[in-house]
């Protein structure tokens, strides 16, 4: 039970990471392999606020994403969309540039802040709820943990925010719009390129989120990055590609299962665990999560 | 004279131990080598099949460890284990096969990005086996470096003649409908699925022997070297791309110049690992302005020298 609890809590913020991943992949159809070292930066900008300024993790939440979505739309503008005009063999030259810029991101983060693990010490990190506080009598007892609490809240909070913006603004339609059908969109008078640059900015930004988020309960390193890389691309495929919902769901589905294999198997076997779900998923239900969900208004 | 070129180079390449290079020469010379034939590899299921593969150090890795177990648990010469490890890397090749060939694009850059993954943390986990992230140490056979040097150079001469008839023949004009256009391949009557395993066993073969080779060169591997991600799997991505896409001289090329970088910036002290910042400079440098590498945009180059000299 208190693995369950875990891992929805986990899960909960593997999902943010996740939709970030997923909404670049819809609209741009593109892998974004850089995906875990934007993280990396957004959690060295909130580790420095609060060295420096003493800016809780939490408050970085409005310094971070806006700072992390300008240098994704300039990643956009002035790196990925040249290169998709760009004529060559391979089809897939825009994943390998974003490892590129994955590598440098990376490289910079170890030589200006050396590859020591950091964690910031906030002094709420080790406090927890007991369910027993609440409910005298409860059959089971659970903790819990209270930043894990208070970013999965948060993350929920965010996600409501990006559906609202996705569904109401003109800016969010136009970007669904561009999404299902670039050449629909753009004869329809969307501004393509310009919703690209702003899906990526925005795919930054939420995973700088993540990143405030994640700051609180996690240890910081440069290396860090490709393993969230690995986990947010885990996560979309298994959601479906593009489907918010089901990055969503995969990211509370990975959270679960991998709290149970780290708990029932062993720490170490947990990211193997995490892969085979992955290739299990990848062959047996390539439309992810999303496929299954049969109503049309769920997936979007 | 286009023809003995190959030839030509051979015999430049055979003689070059004779000069009396120093031994960290001789090391760069085989390491350079030794990238070439994982390139080439690559080239063949990336460049010409259309297969972008992120996971070659799966390969590389299980080529690796089967040199490294054989002598770790049986005593038995690594020079064997290059043997034994083409069919079991060929085994594990088309079991791999099964599940990544069926997808495409995107789907298959992820998926065998992961394989890689997951053979490196089973590896790191499977301690009575492979010692886990301890690694394995085994004796070198020669101290000096000339041996491995004639070993390593027929081994990827080999391999460069091998995909030239491959690309020569029937297949390579498969492989390149593959890449082209699948689903018209398909309409065509050309098995995709069963050329895409030929390219991907093939490659995998060759890189595999890498792998065997670097086991008995270094005397030392461990899962977070032989498997890792960034330091073969993207290394030899960015070999093909730097020196040209689809191209038979490019790996070579590749090789040579991220080798030499790779030495170069490792050499100026305080920098460190910054090598793979630039690394990283270079393969987007390359991928705006010379998308199908320096062989392959030689044209290109060419165009921008003669401008500056008129």
């Amino acid at each position: 039970m208190q693995t369950l609890v875990a891992g929805i809590l986990l899960g909960g913020l593997y999902a943010l990471i996740g939709i970030g991943m997923t909404l670049i992949l819809g609209v741009m159809k593109i892998i974004n392999l850089t995906h875990g070292q934007l993280m990396m930066v957004a959690m060295y900008i909130a580790f420095w606020m609060f060295e420096l300024f003493h800016i809780d993790p939490y408050l970085s939440l409005f310094i971070a994403p806006p700072l992390l979505f300008a240098l994704g739309v300039g990643l956009q503008k002035y790196l990925i969309n040249p290169v998709l005009k760009v004529e060559s063999i391979l089809p897939h030259n825009q994943v390998i540039l974003t490892v590129g810029i994955g590598l440098v991101l990376q490289n910079l983060a170890t030589i200006f802040f050396t590859s020591d693990y950091r964690s910031t010490p906030v002094d709420y990190a080790s406090s927890a709820w007991y369910l027993s506080d609440l409910w005298a009598g409860t059959p089971v007892e659970i903790s819990l943990s209270l930043p894990w609490t208070v970013s999965f809240c948060l993350s929920v909070a965010i996600t409501l925010l990006l559906w609202f913006f996705l569904a109401k603004t003109d800016t969010g339609k136009s970007i669904r719009a561009t999404a299902q059908d670039k050449d629909a969109a753009m004869l329809m008078g969307v501004n393509v390129s310009r919703m690209q640059v702003i899906t990526f900015g925005l795919g930054a930004a939420l995973v700088a989120c993540a990143g405030c988020l994640f700051l609180p309960i996690y240890y910081l390193f440069p290396a860090l990055g490709s393993q969230f890389t690995l986990i947010a691309f885990v996560i979309t495929i298994l959601g479906g590609l593009g489907s918010t919902i089901g990055a969503i769901l995969g990211g509370l589905i990975l959270g679960v299962f991998e709290s149970m294999t780290a708990t029932y198997v062993g720490m170490g076997w947990a990211p193997v665990g995490r892969f085979a779900i992955f290739v299990a998923a990848l062959v047996f239900l390539p439309g992810g999560v999303a496929s299954l969900l049969k109503s049309k208004k769920l997936t979007k | 004279m286009k023809k003995l070129l190959p030839l030509i180079i051979l015999g430049a390449l055979a003689v070059l131990p004779l000069v009396g290079l120093n031994t960290y020469l001789m090391h760069v010379i085989i390491l350079a080598v030794m990238w070439t034939m994982a390139g080439i590899a690559w080239n063949l299921l990336g460049g010409y099949c259309g297969q972008v593969s992120f996971g070659h150090a799966a390969f590389f890795g299980m080529g690796a460890y089967t040199a490294g177990l054989l002598m770790h648990h049986f005593g038995i010469s690594p020079w064997w284990g290059l043997l034994v490890s083409v069919p079991i890397v060929a085994l594990v090749a088309l079991l791999m096969g099964l599940v990544v060939l069926r997808l495409r694009g995107p789907y298959f850059v992820l998926a065998t990005l992961a394989i890689g993954e997951v053979l490196r943390i089973t590896c790191e986990n499977l301690t009575p086996l492979t010692n886990g992230t301890l690694g394995i140490m085994i004796t070198r056979t020669w101290v000096e470096k000339t041996p491995y040097y004639y070993i390593i150079l027929a081994l990827a001469a080999l391999a460069f003649v091998a995909i030239r008839v491959i690309i020569a023949s029937r297949w390579g004009y498969y492989f390149v409908a593959v890449r082209e256009d699948q689903d018209a391949a398909e309409s065509l009557g050309i098995n995709t699925t069963l050329y895409k395993t030929i390219a991907l066993t093939v490659s995998a073969v060759i890189t595999g022997l890498a792998g065997a080779f670097y086991t008995t060169y270094m005397g030392y591997i461990d899962p977070q070297v032989v498997f890792s991600l960034g330091e073969i799997s993207i290394l030899i991505i960015m070999v093909v791309m730097v020196g040209g896409v689809a191209t038979q001289w490019g790996p070579a090329v590749g090789a040579v110049i991220m080798v030499l970088l790779a030495e170069l910036i490792r050499s100026i002290p305080r920098l460190g690992t910054a090598y793979q910042t630039l690394f990283g400079i270079l393969l987007i440098v390359i991928i705006i302005y010379l998308p199908n590498g320096l062989v392959g945009d030689f044209h290109k180059i060419r165009r921008i020298f003669r401008k500056g000299a008129a």
